[in-house]
C-alpha cells in the first residue's frame, strides 16, 4: 500500500482532514481524564474498612434522657442478645461509614506544640474491637482492665490500639508501641497496631488519612450509649437486623430508632460512596456519548468522500486495482487521520489533566492510558469507516466511463 | 428572500435525510448535556433570596486566642454566645438576629402518632421580617417575648399539615423535649436553596420545622446541630452543658439597607473587637468579615465541584459535537458545490450564497435545540432520580429554556460559518465545467 497517493488526496481536503483529527484529537483528550476519573472514583470505592462488612450491622437510637442511659443500655444489650442467630452484641460510639462521633486533633507532646493530626476515635464496650473483625498486627488487643469508666468525652488516660498507617504518620520508621499522645488533657498510650479501621466518612478524607483511626476501649455508661454494633453470619444480617427493630420497640420504648443510621454495614457503605457512583455512571456516559458523536462524524465525512470520489475509485478499478485495494486505500487514509488525531490528542489530554488537578483532586494522568485511548480511537475509527469502504469497494468499474 | 433561502434550505435539507439527521443529531446530544448540567448549575448557584439577599450580611469576628494565629486567616465561621448576645444588644444594623440549629423530639398530642424528631431553628426575633418569611397563620414572638424566654413556636407548613390536617393552629399547644409550646404562627412553604443562614445542615433541600426563640433554647438546653470549634481550653457542648465562651456554635446575620450602613456596619465589627481587645477577651488584632448572602455563598463553595466538573465535560462534549457538525456541514455544503455555481453564474452574489447556507445551517440548529430540549427535559429527569440532596430541585425554568433555543442556534451558526465561506469560495466556472 502506498502512502504517498493517500497523502497527496488528504493536502486536497485539508480543511476536512483538520476537522476530522480536531474530533478524534478532543475525543482522545476527555477519553483519557474521564477514563482516569472513573477509575479514581471506583479506587475511592473499594477503600479498604478493615472490618468484616458482610457479617455487620448497627442500630442507633437517639431521643432517650441521658440518664436512663445505663439502663438503656443493659436493656438494649440483653434485648438484642437474645436475637437467634445474633453472634455478639457491642457499644462502639462511631461505626465505620456510619455514625462519626470521635473526631479530633491530637498533640504528640503535653504541652500541645506538635500537633499529630486530626484522627477518629473509636471508642468502644467490650468485645466491640474482636466484632469489627480487624486484625491487630502488633502488640495486643484491649485486656478485661483496659476497660474503664468514664464522665467526659471518652476515657482521659488509656491504653489504645492505633491503625497502622497512623502509627507511620505519627512516627515514621519507628516502633510505635509504648509510643504517647495527647487529646488536649487526655493521654494515651499505643499498646496495639491493627492494619485497617476505616474512618466512618472516608470520603471527605485526603487518600494517605482514610485510616487513622484509634480504638479507646472504655466501659459503656451514660455518654457511650445508644450506638450498637450487631454481628451476625452475613446469611443473618438482614433478618437479625430486622428482629433487632422489633426488640428494640419492645425492650426500650423510650429511644426513638433512628432508622436511616441503623443499616447493615453494606448498605452503610453503598450509601456513603453513591456520589461517587453516580459520578463514575455519568462518565461512562459521557464516553458512550462522545465515542459515538465521533463515530458518527467520521462515518459522515467518510461517505461524502465516498461519494465525492466515485469516478475516480471508478477509473482505478478500470486500470486494475481490486476491491480490496479500494478498501484498503479509506482504511489506511483513515488511519493516518485518526493517528494524526492521537498525536494531537495526547498533548490535549496532558493540558487537560492538568487543568483539572488545578481544581480538583486529582493525580497526574499515569502514562498507560494514552496507548489504551490510542488503541480505542484506531479500532473505533476503523470500524466508523468501515461502512463507507465498502461501499467505495462495490462502485463498479464502468462508473469511470460515465459522466456523473 | 429569507423565506426563499428557507424553503431552498428545507429542501436541501430533505435532500439528503441521512446527513440532516446525522448533525441534528449531535446538536441535540451537546445541547441537551449541557443544558442538563448549566440547569442543574444555575438551580444551584441561584439566590436564595432575589431582592433581598444584596441587603443581608453574615458577621464573622476573630475572638481565637493567639496560637496558630495567621493574620491572612479567614476568622472563623460562626460567632460565640458572648459576641453574638453582645452584637445583638447594641443593636447597630437594621435587623439582626442570631441563631444555632438543632433537633428537638415532638411529642404529638394524638395518639396515632409515634413521637417523632423534627428539625429545629433557636433564632431571635427578627428572624421572620428579616428573611421575608411567609406566614399562613399568626406571626413571629416579639424581641421582648423572646428575652422573656416564652414557650412559644412558630410551625412549618408541612408540621401543621402532619399535626393539625392544615387547619389554623395558633394558639394551641405542641409538647416538644418534655415541655409544652404555644403556637404562635404557622408559616407558608418556605425553603430557601441554598440554605443559605446555616450551611452546617447540608446546603440544599433542608428545612426547619419548628422554630423557637433561641433564649428558650438556652435555658432548657434543647439539642444543638451543626458544628462547634473551640481553641484553647474551650470545650463543652456535651448533652446539656453549652459549649464555653472559646467556642463558636451561633450564626450572626444582620440586615443593613444600603452600602453605607454596611460600611459603618463593618467599622463597628473592628470597634468591638478593639473593645473586647481592650477588656482582654480578644488577643488577636482584629480580623472581621461582612459579607452579603452571596459572596458567603460564594466563600463557603456551596455548589459541589462535582457539578461544576459535569457542566466542564457537557461543554467538552458540546464542543465535539460542534467539530462533528462543523465537518458534516462542510460535506454538505462542498457536496452542493455545483449548484451553488450555477447560482453564482446566475448573478447570486457570495454574500447571498453565505446568507442561504447560514440560514440552512440555522434550520439545523433550531431543529437541534427542540431535540436538545426534549433530551434536556430528560437528563434532568435522570439527575432527579439521583440521591444527591439537590436532585428534586433540578427543573428547567423559562430563562433556561430560553438560553437553549439561543445556544442551540449560536453554536450551529458559529458551527456553519467556516463551511459556507469555504463553498462561497468556489470558482463557478469551474464547478459548471466539470458537470
Amino acid at each position: 500500500m502506498q502512502i504517498h497517493p493517500i497523502l497527496a488526496a488528504l493536502r486536497r481536503h485539508r480543511l476536512a482532514t483538520l476537522l476530522i483529527a480536531m474530533e478524534v484529537a478532543l475525543a482522545c483528550a476527555v477519553l483519557c481524564n474521564a477514563c482516569f476519573m472513573i477509575a479514581n472514583r471506583i479506587a475511592l470505592m473499594h477503600v479498604e474498612s478493615g472490618v468484616d462488612e458482610t457479617s455487620l450491622a448497627t442500630v442507633q437510637l437517639t431521643g432517650y434522657e441521658d440518664s436512663h442511659a445505663v439502663d438503656l443500655n443493659a436493656r438494649v444489650l440483653s434485648g438484642l442478645r437474645s436475637i437467634p442467630g445474633m453472634q455478639s452484641v457491642t457499644v462502639l460510639n462511631s461505626i465505620p461509614f456510619g455514625a462519626r462521633r470521635g473526631t479530633a486533633g491530637i498533640t504528640l507532646d503535653a504541652a500541645a506544640q506538635h500537633f499529630g493530626g486530626v484522627v477518629e476515635f473509636y471508642v468502644g464496650g467490650p468485645g466491640s474491637l474482636q466484632a469489627l473483625g480487624v486484625h491487630v498486627i502488633a502488640g495486643r488487643g484491649p485486656q478485661a482492665d483496659d476497660f474503664q469508666a468514664f464522665t467526659g468525652l471518652m476515657p482521659s488516660d488509656a491504653s489504645v490500639q492505633i491503625t497502622h498507617s497512623l502509627a507511620e504518620h505519627l512516627w515514621p520508621g519507628v516502633d510505635p508501641l509504648g509510643k504517647e499522645f495527647w487529646l488536649d488533657k487526655m493521654h494515651y498510650r499505643v499498646v496495639g497496631v491493627i492494619d485497617h479501621l476505616v474512618r466512618p466518612d472516608p470520603p471527605g478524607w485526603p487518600e494517605n488519612s482514610k485510616d487513622w483511626s484509634i480504638f479507646v476501649p472504655a466501659q459503656p455508661g451514660k455518654l457511650l450509649a445508644g450506638s450498637y454494633l450487631l454481628r451476625a453470619d452475613p446469611r443473618d444480617v438482614p433478618r437479625v437486623l430486622r428482629d433487632a427493630r422489633a426488640m428494640i420497640a419492645k425492650v426500650a420504648p423510650d429511644a426513638v430508632f433512628d432508622q436511616e443510621g441503623s443499616q447493615t454495614l453494606s448498605d452503610l457503605r453503598a450509601t456513603c460512596f453513591r456520589q461517587d457512583r453516580a459520578m463514575a455512571g455519568i462518565l461512562v456516559g459521557v464516553i458512550v456519548a462522545l465515542l459515538l458523536v465521533t463515530a458518527l462524524g467520521i462515518v459522515g465525512l467518510a461517505s461524502f468522500w465516498v461519494q465525492q470520489r466515485r469516478r475516480q475509485i471508478g477509473i482505478r478499478r478500470a486500470i486494475g486495482a481490486t476491491r480490496g485495494d479500494i478498501l484498503r486505500y479509506f482504511q489506511t487514509e483513515n488511519f493516518l487521520i485518526v493517528s494524526f488525531g492521537i498525536a494531537l490528542g495526547m498533548v490535549l489530554a496532558f493540558a487537560l489533566n492538568v487543568m483539572l488537578m488545578k481544581f480538583y483532586e486529582l493525580p497526574h494522568l499515569p502514562l498507560y492510558y494514552l496507548p489504551i485511548g490510542a488503541l480505542v480511537l484506531w479500532a473505533l475509527g476503523q470500524l466508523a469507516v468501515l461502512g463507507p469502504a465498502l461501499r467505495a469497494a462495490a462502485v463498479p468499474p464502468v462508473v469511470a466511463t460515465r459522466s456523473v | 428572500m429569507f423565506g426563499y433561502y428557507l424553503d431552498l434550505a428545507l429542501r436541501s435539507l430533505r435532500r439528503n435525510k441521512m446527513l440532516t439527521a446525522l448533525m441534528v443529531l449531535a446538536i441535540a446530544l451537546g445541547i441537551g448535556a449541557s443544558m442538563t448540567t448549566l440547569t442543574v448549575l444555575h438551580v444551584l448557584s441561584g439566590d436564595p433570596l432575589p431582592g433581598r439577599s444584596d441587603k443581608l450580611y453574615y458577621a464573622q469576628l476573630d475572638p481565637q486566642d493567639m496560637k496558630g494565629m495567621d493574620s491572612s486567616k479567614e476568622p472563623p465561621e460562626q460567632v460565640t454566645l458572648i459576641d453574638g448576645l453582645n452584637l445583638l444588644h447594641a443593636g447597630r444594623a437594621d435587623h439582626q438576629a442570631l441563631m444555632t440549629g438543632g433537633s428537638v423530639p415532638v411529642q404529638p398530642e394524638q395518639s396515632s402518632l409515634d413521637p417523632f424528631y423534627v428539625e429545629a431553628r433557636y433564632t431571635t426575633a427578627d428572624f421572620f421580617g428579616m428573611f421575608d418569611v411567609p406566614f399562613l397563620y399568626g406571626q413571629g414572638w416579639t424581641a421582648a417575648e423572646g428575652e422573656a424566654k416564652v414557650r412559644e413556636v412558630v410551625i412549618a407548613k408541612s408540621l401543621n399539615d402532619k399535626l393539625f390536617d392544615g387547619a389554623n393552629s395558633v394558639g394551641r399547644t405542641l409538647r416538644m423535649a418534655g415541655t409544652s409550646f404555644r403556637i404562635v404562627g404557622v408559616l407558608d412553604s418556605w425553603q430557601p436553596n441554598p440554605h443559605f443562614y446555616d450551611l452546617n445542615t447540608g446546603s440544599y433541600a433542608y428545612g426547619e420545622e419548628v422554630f423557637l426563640p433561641l433564649q428558650t433554647m438556652l435555658e432548657l438546653r434543647l439539642d444543638r446541630g451543626g458544628s462547634t470549634d473551640c481553641w484553647g481550653n474551650g470545650g463543652g457542648g456535651v448533652g446539656n452543658i453549652l459549649p464555653s465562651n472559646d467556642c463558636v456554635w451561633l450564626q450572626f446575620w444582620t440586615q443593613l439597607d444600603s452600602p453605607a450602613k454596611a460600611a459603618a456596619y463593618q467599622e463597628f465589627l473592628v470597634h468591638y473587637s478593639l473593645d473586647q481587645k481592650a477588656l482582654g477577651r480578644f488577643q488577636r488584632a482584629p480580623n472581621v468579615r461582612l459579607r452579603n448572602v452571596m459572596q458567603w455563598l460564594d466563600y463557603n463553595k456551596v455548589v459541589p465541584s462535582d457539578v461544576r466538573l459535569q457542566n466542564g465535560l457537557a461543554f467538552g462534549f458540546l464542543l465535539v459535537c460542534l467539530v462533528n457538525t462543523v465537518g458534516l456541514m462542510l460535506a454538505k455544503f462542498m457536496r452542493r458545490a455545483s449548484e451553488l455555481g450555477v447560482r453564482r453564474a446566475l448573478g447570486a452574489s457570495r454574500r447571498a450564497l453565505f446568507a442561504q447556507l447560514l440560514i440552512e445551517s440555522g434550520v439545523v440548529g433550531l431543529v437541534g435545540g427542540v431535540g436538545g430540549l426534549l433530551l434536556a427535559m430528560f437528563g434532568l429527569w435522570l439527575v432527579r432520580q439521583r440521591p444527591s440532596d439537590y436532585a428534586a430541585l433540578a427543573h428547567l425554568d423559562l430563562s433556561m429554556l430560553f438560553i437553549t433555543f439561543v445556544l442551540a442556534v449560536l453554536a450551529t451558526l458559529l458551527a456553519g460559518l467556516l463551511p459556507a465561506w469555504r463553498a462561497c469560495q468556489i470558482a463557478p466556472a469551474l464547478q459548471l465545467k466539470s458537470n
